[in-house]
């Protein structure tokens, strides 16, 4: 063997040793099964079915612990009421907990529209959109704040410093500070009892079945087919955070 | 009972507002960089002797980089009266999450502090070993003064070297510290405005223009309040000479008061047309921002212009860039200018340079999420709890206090006056 075939044959099996030893660094399983998990939660509000009854903030606050009478809530039904000169009206009182009996907006002084002069009237549940890109994540100063790989983002009640920043980076106003824990608090698409086999308080809670939980990673799962075959629409989708709680119905009104 | 949501007790809310909206940003934040801001710019206006080597300035100089370091503390008062856990405000050195705007924040500061002290020190070692020298030669010195020859001991650490070569090395270091601390202080502050300038959540915030403005807003805060506190000082070690030299002379002038008023008015001077230039960039930044905003007319500027032009007009063009910006700029400029005008043109400055923040941080809170509805803040000024106290007026007069107390405490470490005479003892 010369020195040529040597230094040939070396390069060649080094090369062939490195590659194995190279593959198994890399393939950390928990990191495989974070970016391959079988479940992937996501969340489907079907707009059309909401009547604003106000159950599933009830169910929310008394699930998760979140004192009934304060205004703070993780979800909230909001109201649209367009009328015949093209006016936009909205509310949400108690983030609409009890329900929209009222024909009278909660605006000052109690505006009331009559029924002939309303040409489109709506309700909206929201919550936090559980976003694939969580600004909420990225600004949390200390890691509080964390995306689980099945798509939820939580908050470590012991670790949050209730600095706020949180809750000035999410776009859509899911975020505020309990009441009772000091610290950051937010939907947590009630996690415990999903991994209990249950669905969410609230979609248990809706008589009319206008709120959905479901697994986009199980093609069969009702709300991934609706993802993947109906017209679906997001909030704030210019944001880039790529919110996981679709809608249906949804109006050009709604932010 | 009902537990008290945050927020809830000064938040107006008009229209539709999202349940969960408050302002919870509240004086503490609008501090916070305000502070942070003072810091900052004296510390550049101490620079501009040390680095450009601008000999008008060495008092006034002498006088920022004491209080930048007095401040510095100070500054971090804010975000700990604003935290709803400040038990846990450790945790950002323990977890920092480096995606986030706030978490490299300790470690600037502290970096920033290092180098504050490290100058300070450089700048006052002769004066330690002389110190620590004269008391060592007085007999029979008592318990307060052996402290001092102790602490004087300590601060020297141990290199007593005065001499002419050891002297030229200190300030050749001086230099080098004043010219990595500019863009220290510049990241430090600059920092700061990205906090509020990468939100993308909030429209008023949201542009890349903001570290730039928080960064000139900075020196402006940091010069006018040198000015004003420089001045100040020297205002009152007149009357004191006054006074003095009256009990002594009743029908004769002081020549020490006159030499005083000499070193004040130089300095004044030259420090003012520093603050108009810097005042007429801030002005033009700030001015630009909201013209930009109008001219390009993105959606949410539709919003944004009820604010500007009709919610906070008084705030904005009234308070900030009427009071804050136009007319001291006029007083600065128009000729004859005194100190007294120069001061009072500062404290201006100081009300513009707060009222930027406040319309920065309170004004951007002020628009909803929903696109339809504003809130409004309302001040708790009576501490009725301690939320209240905190968060309200006397929270702010803490933090606003806090770096005079300071400063008289380094000033028995660093004196910033009687070193002049201690330099000339040195020199002689």
């Amino acid at each position: 063997m010369n020195r040529r075939t040597f230094l040939k044959d070396a390069i060649v099996v080094i090369t062939g040793a490195a590659l194995p030893a190279a593959a198994l660094e890399w393939l950390d399983p928990r990191q495989v099964l974070a970016e391959n998990p079988q479940i992937r939660w996501a969340f489907l509000v079907d707009t059309h079915k909401c009547a604003g009854c106000g159950f599933c903030v009830k169910a929310c606050k008394a699930e998760n612990d979140i004192p009934y009478e304060a205004s703070v809530t993780r979800t909230w039904i909001e109201r649209y009421v367009v009328t015949q000169s093209g006016e936009l009206l909205a509310d949400s009182p108690q983030g609409g907990r009890d329900g929209f009996t009222s024909g009278s907006i909660d605006l000052p002084g109690g505006t009331r529209v009559s029924e002939e002069e309303i040409i489109r009237g709506f309700f909206v549940p929201k919550l936090c959109n559980h976003c694939a890109s969580p600004p909420c994540v990225q600004v949390c100063p200390v890691g509080a704040t964390y995306a689980t790989p099945q798509g939820v983002v939580l908050v470590d009640r012991q670790w949050c410093i209730g600095c706020g920043y949180c809750i000035m980076g999410c776009p859509y106003g899911a975020r505020f500070f309990h009441p009772v824990h000091k610290s950051v608090d937010k939907c947590t698409l009630c996690t415990h009892r999903l991994t209990r086999g249950d669905a969410s308080a609230c979609v248990e809670a809706c008589p009319f079945g206008a709120r959905q939980v479901g697994n986009l990673h199980d093609p069969n799962d009702p709300v991934t087919r609706a993802v993947v075959s109906e017209r679906i629409g997001v909030l704030r989708d210019s944001y880039g955070s790529r919110p996981r709680v679709y809608y249906l119905g949804l109006s050009k009104e709604v932010h | 009972m009902i537990p008290a949501v945050y927020g809830e007790s000064w938040t107006l809310k008009e229209l539709m507002v999202l349940p969960n909206e408050f302002i919870y940003w509240s004086i503490q934040i609008v501090m916070y960089p305000f502070m942070t801001g003072l810091v900052a710019g004296s510390f550049i206006l101490s620079s501009l002797y040390h680095l450009f080597g601008i000999k008008a300035l060495k008092g006034v100089s002498r006088f920022a980089l004491v209080f930048s370091l007095a401040l510095l503390p100070a500054a971090n008062l804010p975000p700990l009266l604003f935290l709803q856990s400040p038990e846990r405000a450790h945790y950002i050195f323990i977890t920092p999450h480096f995606t986030s705007a706030i978490a490299a924040f300790g470690l600037v500061v502290l970096l920033y502090a290092a180098l504050v002290a490290a100058e300070l020190w450089f700048i006052y070692r002769p004066y330690f070993v002389e110190s620590e020298k004269a008391l060592r030669a007085i007999p029979g010195l008592g318990l307060a003064g052996r402290l001092r020859r102790v602490l004087f001991g300590w601060l020297t650490l141990g290199a007593r070297d005065i001499g002419e070569e050891a002297l030229r090395l200190d300030a050749r270091v001086v230099k080098i510290l004043a010219a990595v601390g500019i863009p220290v202080a510049c990241f430090l502050h600059g920092y700061a405005g990205f906090i509020f300038g990468a939100v993308k959540a909030n429209a008023v915030w949201m542009t890349p223009l903001m570290p730039i403005i928080f960064i000139v807003s900075a020196v402006v805060s940091g010069i006018a309040f040198c000015i004003l506190c420089y001045a100040g000082a020297m205002e009152l070690r007149k009357l004191f000479l006054r006074r003095q030299f009256a009990r002594r002379h009743p029908h004769a002038c002081s020549l020490a008061e006159h030499r005083l008023a000499g070193i004040e008015e130089v300095e004044v001077r030259v420090a003012s047309r520093y603050l108009a230039v810097f005042l007429l960039v801030a002005l033009v930044l700030e001015l630009l921002d909201v013209v930009f905003r109008g001219y390009t007319a993105m959606k949410s500027w539709d919003l944004l212009r009820q604010v500007v032009y009709g919610r906070d007009f008084f705030e904005i063009f009234v308070l900030q860039h009427g009071v804050g910006r136009l007319l001291p700029l006029l007083l600065l400029l128009l000729p004859g200018r005194t100190v007294k005008r120069t001061m009072a043109a500062a404290a201006l400055v100081l009300v513009g340079v707060f009222m930027m923040r406040w319309n920065v941080v309170i004004g951007g809170q002020s628009v909803s999420l929903s696109a339809a509805g504003f809130m409004a803040y309302d001040l708790p000024v009576a501490p009725r709890d301690i939320s209240a106290f905190k968060e309200g007026v006397a929270g702010a007069l803490l933090v606003l206090g806090a770096p005079f107390v300071l400063f008289w405490m380094l000033n028995k470490i660093f004196p910033v006056f009687i070193v002049e005479r201690a330099e000339r003892a040195i020199k002689t």
